[in-house]
């Protein structure tokens, strides 16, 4: 972009001004400005921003632990806070309460709505000790009623709160993702940058291996060595060995597309200036490769999390992913596999909604970033 | 506004008021403004002009080649004279019509800067020609066929028979680029567009390709309208010049006018900065300061950010009215105006 | 062209030989032995005490006591020289007449969905670009973002629901019930193609959305390339101009990602099959994999990659026949 000299033009001070900012602005600024006119994207990133916030602090916003039984309250429908019943409107939210009956015909008992019983939420209850962030001890929850359970999203078939399972999962399932992108990243970082340093030999070595990962196709694989796991491992080793193993598959596409990049940078003027003027390889790589594609990389980031969001849900849908009593929704989702359960129970299927809102805010703010990052750019 | 006193059935072309502008993501860019220019049966017309000046946008709109995103206005008027004699206004054209497409090809051709991507690389040169001569001529694919190699022959490549089966990326750069003119020929136009064809070569065929034009021309004695930014190719093949700068014309005369008394310090720049085997070794004097952005065009002469002889307080008010300094040459620039006011 | 398909052959076979070990390498990874599992399938509920001489015995037959290398040596030769995969504990059979008629089964899925996602995405990425930004577009646009975000097991029983509650008919399984054991013959071939087309329609979604948004994107650089308005200059109608340039070449980033595809389809297949209950090897290596049952799972994974790798060999030769410059740059 060439920078103009714009003091004698008779434009108004206020678009001069614009002007000026936009040619000295940073990549990242103009990134910036392009992305805030995407309001798609930006949906994207406040949606993820609610669900991680959500996520992070989900022992306050649940009314119950992920593991509590609530006794009798098998497969529970949602139920839905209101404000009006038969006998008038509060400002109080209210549930209406859950009574366990025998069914007549098939003589098991069911748990059924009982509009006439009337549950009040309230705010800021004391309820089961937790804590928070894992070391700030706490009992007090959002909400919860006195009397009674509140089951938002209805209970699965153990009679556990499907809404407070959820939002723990959300935890685990974004905590995947975010780990396993790092480590992902610096793996592929390592790795393609090296390549696409180096070039020659090295790169043609590097390519192949990548090439060899790529063409084993990834959840076959993945299920492999997650059918490696020592059945006695604990859910958190499961978790990381779990994490580790999206990452290690996960490495060579990134790894293609930063080497790619550095391979066109390293042919430009700047880096062979800086070669010239004797700076080492590292430093060259560090100080003026990096930087200038840093933008594109965090758009590669946010691309490859629906990726990992997406295995990882399959893999423990599939019962090779997390155990018990770690949930994330690929487990929740282990009791919605068949027919029947969406016949009988479809607020199991809630999970699935989660996965499929994240995934696609996802998509569309890596994509808009893209846009905003190279607007010039159409494919891959 | 300008006179253009001229024989109207003279004019194979006439180009009035041309206004183009481009709907981007920043806003509105103007990329030409107000240009007039003619061309004559038989004549070469020269335009010159920094990048960016608007000389492509000002063509390729003559054969309605912009892209979807420019708008031509509404005042503007390119009027044609067909080979049966009869006028257009190609900016009144429907763009999918069949009138369009006769005369794209068939009455204007169009050579290109980057001889490469103009090919498309997975058809051969035979097959790009024969398509261009199936198109606007009455003949059968042999026929076509031996017209192209014809055609590969005239414009000086060996071995066209063979040439004429190979891919684009076999044939050298010079190569190419005579490909391309055979093309253009083939289709037998009243006006051919040299948009630059010989920036992307070396000195040596760089010669060879204008030669070649020269040649052809008074062989086939078509119009041409040669676009470059270097005032030394031009004074090579042109009758008359255009200068361009930033969407407006700024100077116009014959080639002789131009070169040998530029008037308008933009003219005067750009000729100081051909490089000139005499001068070998002297700075090369290119023309100080940036090209303004197109969004934020100045008003008034738009040179007159970077011209030394600025007036303050008029030149970046207005845009200077034409003055005539002689039958031939006009200028744009007030330090005529004011002499003759 | 004979340089170029040498070139290519050999790469192919490298390939498969740094995969074969990786395979091998999963295999080893369990935890516990083969010789212990295999012993356990055979002598459960026989009431028969397994000595640790019997598992020494069991583990000299299979070789088990000899150094890593050597038994990779031994069961890559096997499969290379005599087509041998090994013994399935699980079954108490060889693996080769597990996976067998699967084999065939797989690859008409993979066929049928590759054959329902080029039909679809082709020309509908196509006219998507050419009509850019029109309301066609952007539907398409939001039909890829949901063909990205849904996953297939979900797709797959929503389909399920829909065909069990309106229409009455299992999608599961690869054939009516009357079919399944019945000889082949036409109808039982036609009977195959209709249980065919829900597990197509599953695994070609995303694979179409991906697919679409790449012809689209193809199309579109295509479209502004200097050489279709060359094209255009020469009077070539625009209809005839947009076939013979921008959607020639818009088809070779789809060519040059046949195996990427086939990856993709082979990774959603698992758990697609397990839903709808198809009889085909991803269904298998899933079990295969719970049951730690690894000859079989190798056999099945090796199985699926070679399928890749091959269709990776295709594609490079469609390419370079599609593409005349793909030869001159690599062969
Ligand atoms: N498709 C487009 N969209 C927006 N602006 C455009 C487009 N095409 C051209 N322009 C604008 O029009 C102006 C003139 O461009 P044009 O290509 O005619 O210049 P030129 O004189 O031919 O330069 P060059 O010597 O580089 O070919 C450019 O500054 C550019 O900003
Ligand atoms: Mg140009």
């Amino acid at each position: 972009m060439t920078t103009t000299d714009l003091s004698h033009t008779p434009l108004s001070q206020e678009e001069s001004e614009e002007a000026q900012r936009y040619f000295s602005a940073s990549q990242f600024q103009l990134i910036w400005w392009r992305f805030r006119k995407r309001r798609l994207a930006q949906t994207g990133a406040l949606i993820l921003l609610v669900l991680a916030f959500v996520g992070l602090f989900a022992e306050f916003f649940n009314p119950y632990g992920g593991t509590t039984r609530i006794s009798d309250a098998i497969l529970v429908s949602p139920q839905i806070p209101r404000f009006c019943n038969d006998a008038g409107c509060t400002l109080r939210p209210f549930v209406p309460g859950v009574v366990s009956k025998r069914n007549e015909e098939t003589l098991r008992m069911e748990t059924v709505m009982d509009p006439s019983v009337r549950r009040d939420i309230y705010f800021f209850v004391k309820g089961e000790p937790y804590k928070l962030l894992g070391f700030i001890e706490m009992d007090t929850h959002l909400f919860g009623l006195k009397e009674g359970a509140i089951n938002l999203f209805g209970t699965d078939s153990m009679g556990r709160d499907l809404f407070s399972r959820l939002l723990l999962a959300t935890r685990t399932s974004l905590s995947i993702g975010i780990v396993g992108v790092i480590i992902a990243f610096v793996l592929a970082l390592i790795i393609g940058g090296i390549a696409g340093y180096f070039g020659g030999w090295t790169d043609y070595a590097i390519q192949r291996l990548t090439e060899i990962v790529r063409v084993v196709p990834v959840i076959p694989l993945y299920m492999g060595l997650a059918a490696a796991f020592p059945k006695e491992w604990s859910s958190t080793q499961v978790y990381f060995a779990m994490t580790l193993i999206l990452a290690l598959v996960g490495w060579p596409t990134l790894a293609r597309r930063i080497r790619g990049k550095l391979l066109s940078l390293r042919g430009e003027d700047y880096v062979i200036a800086a070669r010239l003027s004797g700076a080492g390889s590292s430093r060259i790589i560090g100080r003026h490769l990096l930087p200038a594609f840093m933008s594109y990389i965090i758009v590669d980031l946010v691309i490859s999390f629906p990726y990992m969001l997406l295995s990882e849900t399959a893999l423990s849908f599939i019962g090779l992913g997390l155990r018990p009593p770690t949930v994330s929704w690929g487990v929740l989702l282990q009791d919605a596999q068949t027919v029947r359960a969406i016949e009988q129970a479809p607020w199991l299927f809630i999970p699935a909604l989660f996965v499929v809102v994240a995934v696609l805010s996802f998509t569309v703010l890596g994509d808009g970033l893209r846009d905003a990052a190279d607007p010039y750019q159409v494919s891959d | 506004m300008e006179n253009i006193k001229e024989k109207t059935d003279d004019n194979l072309l006439e180009v009035k008021n041309l206004k183009i502008s481009f709907k981007t993501d920043e806003g509105i860019i103007t990329a030409v403004d107000g240009v007039n220019f003619t061309v004559k049966h038989g004549e070469t017309l020269g335009i010159v002009g920094e990048s960016g000046s608007g000389k492509s946008v000002s063509t390729w709109s003559i054969m309605r080649l912009l892209p979807k995103n420019s708008i031509i206005d509404k005042k503007s008027s390119i009027r044609f004279r067909k080979k049966d004699g009869k006028v257009v206004d190609i900016t009144k054209l429907k763009a999918r019509s069949k009138e369009l497409r006769k005369i794209r090809g068939g009455e204007v051709a169009l050579i290109f800067q980057e001889p490469m991507s103009s090919f498309s690389p997975v058809y051969t040169i035979g097959n790009q020609i024969s398509e261009a001569v199936l198109q606007h001529r009455d003949v059968s694919k042999e026929e076509a066929q031996e017209i192209a190699i014809d055609m590969l022959d005239r414009v000086g490549i060996a071995n066209p028979r063979q040439r004429f089966k190979q891919y684009p990326f076999e044939l050298s750069g010079g190569m190419r680029q005579r490909a391309m003119i055979a093309v253009a020929l083939s289709m037998n136009p009243a006006l051919l567009i040299a948009d630059e064809p010989t920036t992307s070569l070396d000195v040596t065929i760089q010669a060879q390709i204008l030669e070649l034009m020269n040649e052809l021309q008074e062989e086939l004695g078509m119009a041409i309208i040669f676009i470059t930014h270097n005032l030394g190719v031009i004074a090579q093949v042109a009758d008359k010049i255009e200068v361009m700068y930033l969407g407006k014309i700024l100077e116009r005369g014959t080639t002789k006018d131009i070169i040998q008394n530029p008037q308008h310090p933009y003219t005067q720049a750009l000729l100081k900065a051909i490089p000139r085997l005499d001068h070998i070794g002297e700075r090369l004097n290119a023309i100080s300061g940036d090209i303004p952005s197109p969004l934020s065009r100045p008003t008034g002469c738009p040179f007159y950010t970077r011209c030394e002889k600025v007036i303050p307080g008029i030149c970046d008010v207005k845009m200077p009215n034409p003055t005539k300094l002689s039958d031939t040459h006009t200028v744009y620039c007030f330090l005529y105006e004011e002499k003759n006011v | 062209m004979i340089k170029f398909l040498v070139q290519r052959t050999l790469g192919m076979i490298v390939t498969m030989f740094f995969v074969s070990i990786m395979v091998f390498i999963i295999m080893e990874l369990p935890p516990g032995d083969y010789a212990e599992r295999w012993a356990f399938r055979k002598f459960s509920g026989t009431g028969a005490q397994i000595t640790q001489a019997d598992l020494d015995n069991i583990r000299a037959n299979f070789g088990l006591d000899r150094p890593a290398p050597e038994r990779y040596f031994k069961w890559i030769s096997n499969i290379v020289l005599h087509g041998d995969f090994g013994e399935a504990f699980a079954f108490q059979t060889s693996v080769n007449n597990v996976i067998g008629q699967k084999i065939w089964l797989t690859l008409a899925i993979l066929f049928s969905t590759l054959i329902v996602t080029y039909i679809i995405s082709i020309p509908v990425g196509m006219y998507a670009a050419v009509r850019r930004n029109s309301l066609e577009d952007y539907a398409l646009t939001v039909f890829s973002y949901l063909g990205f975000a849904l996953p297939n097991f979900l797709l797959a029983l929503i389909l399920l629901y829909i065909s069990i509650t309106y229409f009455d008919t299992s999608v599961g399984g690869l054939f009516s019930p009357d079919y399944a054991d019945a000889p082949w013959s036409m109808d039982k071939a036609l009977d195959l193609l209709s249980h065919l087309v829900v597990p197509a329609i599953i695994l070609a979604w995303s694979a179409t959305a991906f697919q679409l948004q790449t012809v689209r994107a193809t199309m579109l650089d295509e479209l502004n390339t200097l050489s279709v308005t060359a094209a255009r200059a020469r009077g070539v109608p625009e209809w005839k101009l947009l076939l013979k340039y921008p959607a020639r070449l818009a088809i070779n980033p789809v060519v040059s990602t046949i195996g990427f595809d086939a990856n993709r389809i082979f990774s959603e297949l698992p758990i697609v099959a397990l839903v709808l209950g198809l009889p085909e090897l991803g269904q298998l290596l899933l079990k295969s994999y719970l049951d730690l049952d690894m000859f079989v799972a190798g056999a099945i994974l090796l199985i699926l990659t070679f399928m890749i790798v091959f269709m990776n060999f295709l594609s490079d030769i469609f390419l370079a026949i599609l593409d005349p410059r793909v030869k001159l740059i690599e062969g």
